[in-house]
């Protein structure tokens, strides 16, 4: 068969060749750690694509219920398509079980979605925080293709392997030889302040990282949100 | 011959294998896929080209506290070559919102017909209801996702702006995967890197632009783009959409000032 | 049953212009029990009586949210409003997703009508037997919609579909007026005094006097977003006790005066009179 390679005199001058990528990196990092009856989780709202920054005002927290927020970072494109679908589906799980979905029952929902997609990703991270049916705090981690683990802590995003072993050390005490009934019980105010401090450090050294950080706190009756300026450059 | 069902043309039955056929049964891995309109060979195996040939630069657009402007030069280039010199990029869509276009040229006009068939579509229903800046904007991602996805992308970068039915100003950018954001300022091409932070510089932090500050700056960034970009032109077209109007103005040229240059030397 | 040689396909006229197919389906909306919808300036709502089958039995579903901004109250097959109620919430889910914003009720409304439309017009199709009153809130404030089976569609300021409805719309005619400028506490007992017309007599004593008995849904969807919410059991009890005060003081006929208007509507059996599309209580202009 006679290829278009053959013939390079018909070749189209003035053509720009692109090789597509479908993904992108637009950064930003996620923090989540869960209490005993609260979860905060915590984006930063810088919007990138290698050294442009598109906006430093971009929410990458997507309130899912009343109980749950969604933090979303990786290829913005994905994370858009991936919520506006998690959205439609709840809503459809709403009107067929007339209740809304549980934190436990999405963060399911979520692995599969993603994993619906496993020879095409989203090129996201996600991580979901909430509180159970029962009010008690709770963190899922998610990988791109929808493993899913439920944890205390997770830190995820471009500045994830930066801040991961910052709540290890400080949430998950690791290492400082304390005896499981020593650990000191995790409050509010304690899991906002680590959480804001980690990204004030990611920020640091993380160009992807930056701006300002969003926290919300969720608790059984409420979600609250909470905002920190970061550095800019 | 006789017992060669195969030349008989006609299979003996539809919608299963054939016998003697190779098949890929589903539960295999299967790869990804190109759409069939992209690898589809034509005579003597040409295949479409998916790659920008007409392109358009920059567009900028600033919104300020009762709308928003948006900005963009009349050069459609062809490669290096400034090969169409007065075509508008920046159009208004319906009474609330204007859109400027850069990327593929082409891909820019026929995703301008879908939209402007909408607009046609709001118009039949007669019910005083229009399409808002952000519903546009949010179709736009979803289209231009579902394109990235099946690896067929219109390259394109569009900045969409406008006023909702409160009048609440609203300026977004999609770009070719379906990325979607919005801010005070957005920018495609090179006002990416020129334009953006001239503005960013000059955005008090305690209240938006007034109409007179993004004009001037529109102007000023204009004229920095024609500069500094050399596929960017001295003629531009400028869209301004508030509650009250929506319109194209121009198109304007920028205020060229050579006087320097005899005093470059060196090369 | 059978009214002549012309009924026996929707696609066949009768000499004097009519698809009497059409017009039977209309009847069945009146073996639905009664609903009524009304609004306000700021919000719609929706008011429905819902009989269990059999005493065995739970009672009707008889209010669909549909989306976020509007929702359904049925009167005729439950089956077919399943169906329409499906139809138009993947509708509203397309057009969220695609513009993350609400389906303008009025072209939600013309799109159904037209998906309706085609029912009766092909031999291999029947129309659907389940009249819709539609409650929902877009840009352009509260709606109230009826749509009927023969595909029509009626843009109303209050209306009442479903058995002995007919004084349920007396009543609303006689309040339309004030509709406009009431609160939303008290559209929603002018819609429960106007369901209330709906019952029959010896119901209407009964459950006068014992209001939990009295089993009715309401709904309310409006502005400062305000979702369609079907209300609680502790909300409707409320509200029944509130129409009931403001019933007293109104100029509300005693329970033994309703006999002769509501008599006329107790037969089912299709007559010629009743066939016609019911003209809507003060529709739009």
């Amino acid at each position: 068969m006679n290829k278009f390679e053959q013939f390079p005199d018909y070749q189209v001058p003035g053509v720009q060749h692109h090789d597509f990528s479908p993904y992108e990196s637009n950064g930003g990092s996620i923090v989540a750690i869960a209490g005993e009856d609260f979860a905060v989780i915590a984006a930063d709202t810088r919007l990138s694509s290698g050294y442009n920054i598109h906006t430093r005002t971009q929410n990458k927290l997507f309130k899912l219920s009343e109980n749950s927020v969604l933090g979303s970072t990786g290829c913005w494109s994905d994370t858009l398509s991936l919520t506006g679908l998690l959205k439609v589906r709840m809503q459809m799980y709403e009107h067929t079980h007339l209740k809304v979905m549980s934190t436990d029952a999405l963060a399911q929902m979520l692995s599969i979605t993603m994993y619906n997609r496993r020879f095409f990703p989203y090129y996201v991270s996600n991580i979901l925080a909430g509180v159970d049916k029962d009010g008690k705090g709770v963190v899922y981690s998610y990988d791109p293709i929808g493993h899913c683990e439920r944890a205390t802590y997770r830190a995820g995003g471009t500045a994830g392997p930066l801040l991961q072993p910052v709540l290890d050390n400080q949430i998950g005490y690791k290492n400082q030889n304390l005896s499981q009934d020593e650990l000191p019980k995790l409050s509010i105010d304690r899991a906002v302040a680590v959480a804001f401090d980690t990204f004030i450090s990611a920020a640091e050294r993380d160009i992807y990282t930056g701006d300002s950080v969003i926290i919300n706190i969720i608790t059984k009756d409420e979600i609250k949100s909470q905002e920190l300026p970061l550095r800019k450059d | 011959m006789l017992n060669n069902y195969q030349s008989s043309g006609y299979p003996l039955w539809s919608n299963g294998p054939t016998p003697g056929g190779f098949y890929n049964f589903t539960g295999g891995q299967q790869t990804h896929k190109l759409p069939s309109e992209l690898v589809t060979e034509g005579p003597y195996g040409t295949k479409r080209n998916t790659s920008s040939i007409t392109t358009g630069s920059s567009v900028l657009g600033i919104r300020f506290d009762e709308g928003v402007m948006i900005a963009a030069d009349t050069l459609v280039s062809y490669g290096s070559l400034a090969r169409y010199q007065d075509i508008h990029r920046v159009f208004k869509i319906n009474n609330n919102i204007i859109l400027g276009g850069s990327g593929d040229f082409a891909d820019i006009q026929s995703i301008k017909r879908n939209i402007d068939q909408k607009m046609i579509e709001d118009q039949y229903y007669d019910d005083q209801i229009t399409m808002k800046p952000k519903e546009l904007s949010s179709w736009l991602t979803r289209v231009l996702y579902g394109r990235r996805s099946r690896m067929n992308p219109l390259y394109i970068d569009v900045v969409v702006g406008g006023v909702d039915k409160q009048g609440v100003p609203f300026l977004g950018n999609v770009d070719l995967r379906g990325r979607a954001y919005e801010d005070y300022v957005v920018a495609t091409g090179f006002a990416r890197h020129l334009a953006l932070p001239l503005v960013r510089e000059r955005k008090p932090a305690d209240r938006d632009f007034t109409a007179q500050e993004a004009s001037d700056l529109i102007r000023k960034c204009m004229e920095v783009l024609y500069y500094r970009d050399t596929r960017n032109m001295s003629k531009y077209t400028v869209g301004v959409c508030t509650t009250s109007n929506c319109l194209v103005e121009g198109p304007y040229n920028v205020n060229e000032n050579w006087t320097f240059a005899a005093n470059i030397k060196g090369y | 049953m059978f009214r002549n040689q012309y009924d026996s396909d929707v696609t066949v006229w009768s000499p004097q212009g009519r698809l009497h197919q059409v017009e039977y389906a209309m009847e069945a909306v009146k073996l639905g029990t009664a609903t009524v919808g009304l609004k306000n300036k700021s919000h719609a709502v929706l008011v429905a009586l819902c009989k269990p089958l059999s005493e065995l039995s739970a009672s009707q579903r008889k209010i669909i949210p549909i989306d976020d901004h509007l929702g359904i109250s049925i009167a005729g097959i439950t089956a077919d409003a399943r169906v329409l109620s499906k139809w138009l919430r993947s509708e509203c889910l397309n057009y969220k997703h695609s513009y993350e914003s609400i389906y303008p009720i009025s072209r939600l409304i013309t799109n159904l009508g037209n998906k309706m439309q085609t029912t009766t017009q092909r031999y291999d199709r029947r129309p659907f037997g389940v009249g819709l009153l539609v409650a929902g809130y877009d840009e352009n404030g509260p709606h109230i919609y009826q749509v009927v089976p023969s595909a029509n569609y009626i843009n109303c300021k209050a209306m009442s579909i479903g058995s002995r409805s007919q004084s349920a719309r007396t009543y609303l005619e006689r309040h339309l007026s004030s509709f406009n400028d009431c609160t939303t506490d008290e559209i929603i007992c002018h819609g429960i005094n106007a369901i209330r017309g709906s019952l029959s007599n010896d119901e209407l004593i009964t459950k006068t006097e014992n209001l939990s008995q009295l089993n009715i849904t309401i709904a309310i969807v409006g502005e400062n977003y305000n979702k369609f919410t079907i209300l609680t059991d502790e909300e409707t009890n409320k509200y029944l006790e509130m129409a009931n005060n403001s019933n007293s003081l109104d100029d509300q006929r005693k329970p033994t005066e309703v006999v002769g208007t509501s008599g006329s509507d107790d037969d089912p059996k299709p007559g010629p009179s009743d066939s016609d599309p019911q003209v809507a209580v003060g529709t739009m202009e």
